[in-house]
């Protein structure tokens, strides 16, 4: 399994450093949400649980969130936030125009 | 067992001893033989390998790169045209640190087209992050090749076997075959540390910022000062395994010597008629013949040249706008010493022209005659 | 609601590359198919870079980086090592246009002739993008790339390289686009099954270097195939050419060009010469069609 890092990792110490450029990390640390200038973001009221927005997402950063109610498994959409890079894709595939698009304020 | 083989079969049962399990070839003259035997081998099952049949010596080694990071053991073999075509993957498999072993028959570069023997074509790779041994004849070769693996799969550095065209490639030796059991003894299964994995899945050369390149290279660096150290052990424990010594260097009369004649390969090989003549003349002259040229074994080197008057240095090559390359990396071997004889160097046999006995006398009462280089190159019987 | 395609991510967020890639939702369907065991060779391109620096990694298989136009034959190296240990792992050579159709070509066509045990993927985004957007051979008709400019744009056809896969006469190819990731990841997982060589073209819109706002990377690539421009097919042993999506009404080309600035310097008569030869090449194509 990939390691985890909070940041980029730059090897200071012989012994740490593999024998050539392997990489065991992943690339988590890399919060690409901050390259955002548009927002897509989910009226549940409108969405109908299609996943279509997780189906195209290229990032995989639509998260499948799954809740039990009443017994019954459901799942929704979830935009993740730290690494959405707002391309709009999700925006401008959803069948039922359920995602609008706001200017990113962070 | 001991068989009549040529320089070039020698290098196929080299691999075939040590077992390699992936095999990529393309043909070029005059190493096709090397290939041809590898291929009959493991037709017959003699030779457990996978022979890929590539179409050109670039995919060559881009495979067997990639068979090596998986974990196997690989081999191929080529020559001038054919190393040159794969030299960018030569820093490939240095950079992937891939235990890569290759035959490499010397032959001149064209244009104008030539088959014969010059050494330009592996010493261009000297960069490459290979190390780079040269043979003198055949039993050598193939025992070369049993021992480049040693070294090359405990440092994670491909090696090259380099051997003459045609005057060993195609020349017969009596070579004495060791004994299978005896090889596997000394050289067990290859064991790679960071391999391709699906259970352990790493990528392997990400791109790389100028914030760890550096050290990278340090680490090649670092493994190819390890190699000398390597060699010589594997060299002593190749001699109580199979009764033959072989080590960074070779000298012959040279404790007593005033003057030296520092060669390689075959001219060495010749040189030592040399010697002997001009011994029983009187001079007192010796021999140092540079086996592994990569590393570079420049300590022995200052330790051999610091008592001599004169050193000789015979290139079969040449960097054009320099010098003999043997000769330039003994002058810098050199430079900083206290009491550093006068180094010249001579090129000679450029092109397969023949270097015999009497042309390296030639040479000797020639230059010995001279108190101090007046030029870098000292041209052996240039007809224009 | 039932997923269509595979739950599992087998590649991680926070890769590098641009808003949009269509290469980078190419590869996220084809781990989906794929699976863990799998082994990936990366020549030079986008995703060369995209994986992340070292020493990062964003996908959760093996992935060796290798040159430029050596992805065949690492990967037929790659996968004879595997062979002798007797391990059977998916070996997949990832490439760019640019490796596939230029520089690599001889490699490709080596280990095709060779049927070596690999799984060739081209995902097209018809140009050199990695590099700034210059032309590749799989570059189309008339496009704008850096190295041809609007005044002297593309003047070659885009290379037929499903035409030159099937001379090889290799077990499988197929073609796939992002838009229809239900009949690209049924591909993957059936080439993935097939001993011998397998080559998958896959039509990757790039936002950046086709100069479109990249939420409708999705919608060229599912106009492109609606217009017949680039259609859903399979071979077998070469032979046996079968489509797996048959366009009732085709769309006319200028809806798929209009929103490109690549394209954006074209005339009618551009267009309807465009519009021409997809015809012309549709009608070529059918004649290959097992009926």
């Amino acid at each position: 399994m990939a390691k985890k890092s909070d940041k980029k990792i730059i090897y200071k110490k012989e012994k740490e450093m593999p024998p050539s450029a392997i990489s065991f990390y992943s690339m988590d640390y890399n919060k690409t949400g901050s390259w955002r200038n548009f927002r897509p973001v989910i009226d549940y009221e409108k969405c109908t649980l299609c996943m279509v927005c997780w189906k195209f997402c290229p990032e995989a950063a639509i998260k499948l969130e799954k809740t039990k109610k009443k017994g019954k498994e459901e799942v929704k959409p979830v935009i993740d936030y730290e690494y959405c890079k707002g391309c709009g894709i999700c925006w401008e595939e959803c069948p039922t125009r359920a995602i609008d698009i706001e200017e990113e304020t962070n | 067992m001991r068989k009549v083989l040529t320089g070039n079969h020698a290098l196929s049962y080299g691999a075939k001893l040590s077992r390699a399990q992936v095999i990529s070839a393309y043909p070029i003259t005059p190493q096709t033989e090397v290939v041809e035997l590898l291929s009959q081998m493991c037709a017959s099952g003699e030779l457990k390998a996978k022979f890929i049949k590539v179409e050109s010596e670039h995919s060559a080694m881009a495979s067997l790169i990639g068979a090596s990071a998986v974990g196997v053991r690989t081999f191929t073999a080529t020559s001038s045209q054919g190393l040159a075509l794969m030299h960018e993957m030569l820093h490939w498999a240095a950079g992937a640190r891939t235990p890569v072993v290759m035959g490499n028959i010397n032959r001149a570069f064209a244009p104008p087209w030539s088959v014969w023997t010059e050494q330009n074509d592996s010493l261009s790779q000297r960069d490459t992050g290979w190390m780079q041994l040269y043979a003198q004849n055949n039993q050598e070769v193939l025992d070369s090749v049993i021992q480049a693996y040693k070294v090359a799969e405990s440092l994670d550095l491909p090696a090259m076997v380099v051997l003459a065209a045609f005057v060993l490639s195609h020349t017969s030796e009596t070579v004495d075959i060791p004994a299978q059991e005896k090889v596997d003894e000394f050289l067990p299964t290859y064991k790679r540390e960071y391999k391709l994995d699906p259970d352990e899945p790493h990528a392997f050369g990400g791109l790389t910022k100028p914030d760890n390149y550096f050290e990278l290279r340090y680490k090649i660096q670092k493994a190819m000062e390890k190699a000398l150290n390597k060699w010589e052990e594997v060299g002593e424990e190749f001699e109580a395994f199979f009764g033959r010594k072989y080590g960074l260097v070779e000298t012959y009369k040279v404790s007593d010597a005033k003057n030296l004649i520092v060669s390689s390969a075959t001219i060495a090989s010749t040189a030592r008629n040399a010697v002997d003549s001009l011994r029983e003349k009187g001079k007192k002259v010796g021999l140092l013949r540079i086996r592994v040229f990569r590393p570079f074994p420049a300590e022995m080197i200052r330790r051999i040249l610091s008592s001599v008057d004169k050193v000789i240095v015979i290139d079969r090559n040449i960097g054009f706008g320099s010098s003999g390359i043997f000769c330039q990396e003994v002058k810098a071997a050199m430079y900083n010493e206290k009491n550093t004889p006068p180094i010249f160097g001579v090129i000679a046999g450029l092109g397969g022209r023949d270097v015999t006995s009497k042309n390296i006398i030639e040479i000797y009462e020639d230059v010995i005659k001279m108190e101090e280089p007046e030029s870098d190159i000292i041209w052996k019987d240039l007809k224009i | 609601m039932k997923l269509k395609i595979p739950e599992q991510e087998i590649m991680s967020c926070g890769n590098v590359a641009c808003q949009g890639c269509g290469a980078t939702l190419a590869m996220r369907y084809a781990l989906k198919a794929l699976g863990k065991n799998t082994v990936l060779t990366i020549p030079a391109c986008c995703w060369t870079v995209i994986d992340g620096p070292f020493p990062h990694s964003t996908v959760n298989v093996p992935l060796f980086h290798t040159a430029f136009s050596a992805a065949a034959a690492t990967a037929s190296g790659i996968k004879a090592g595997f062979e002798i240990l007797g391990k059977d792992t998916n070996v997949v050579a990832w490439t760019g246009d640019g490796a596939t159709y230029d520089i690599g070509l001889g490699t490709v066509s080596g280990a095709a002739e060779r049927n070596d045990d690999i799984l060739y993927v081209c995902y097209d985004n018809e140009a050199y993008m990695n590099t700034g957007n210059q032309r590749s051979s799989s570059t189309p008709l008339k496009a704008w790339t850096t190295t041809t400019p609007v005044n002297r744009p593309k003047e070659s056809h885009k290379k037929d390289i499903i035409s030159i896969m099937a001379a090889h006469r290799i077990p499988y190819i197929a073609t796939a686009s992002i838009a229809y990731p239900e009949d690209m990841i049924k591909k993957f997982k059936k080439a993935k099954d097939i001993k011998g060589m397998r080559f998958i073209l896959v039509f990757c819109p790039c936002p950046t270097g086709w100069k479109y706002a990249p939420q409708l990377t999705v919608k060229l690539a599912r106009l492109a195939v609606q217009s017949n421009l680039f259609p859903l097919l399979e071979i077998e042993n070469g032979t046996k050419w079968k489509l797996t999506k048959k366009i009732a009404h085709p769309k006319p080309i200028a809806e798929y060009l209009k929103p490109q600035g690549r394209f954006k310097h074209l005339n009618k008569k551009d267009t309807a010469e465009i519009q021409q030869i997809i015809e012309a090449d549709w009608n070529l194509l059918l004649k290959k069609i097992e009926k």
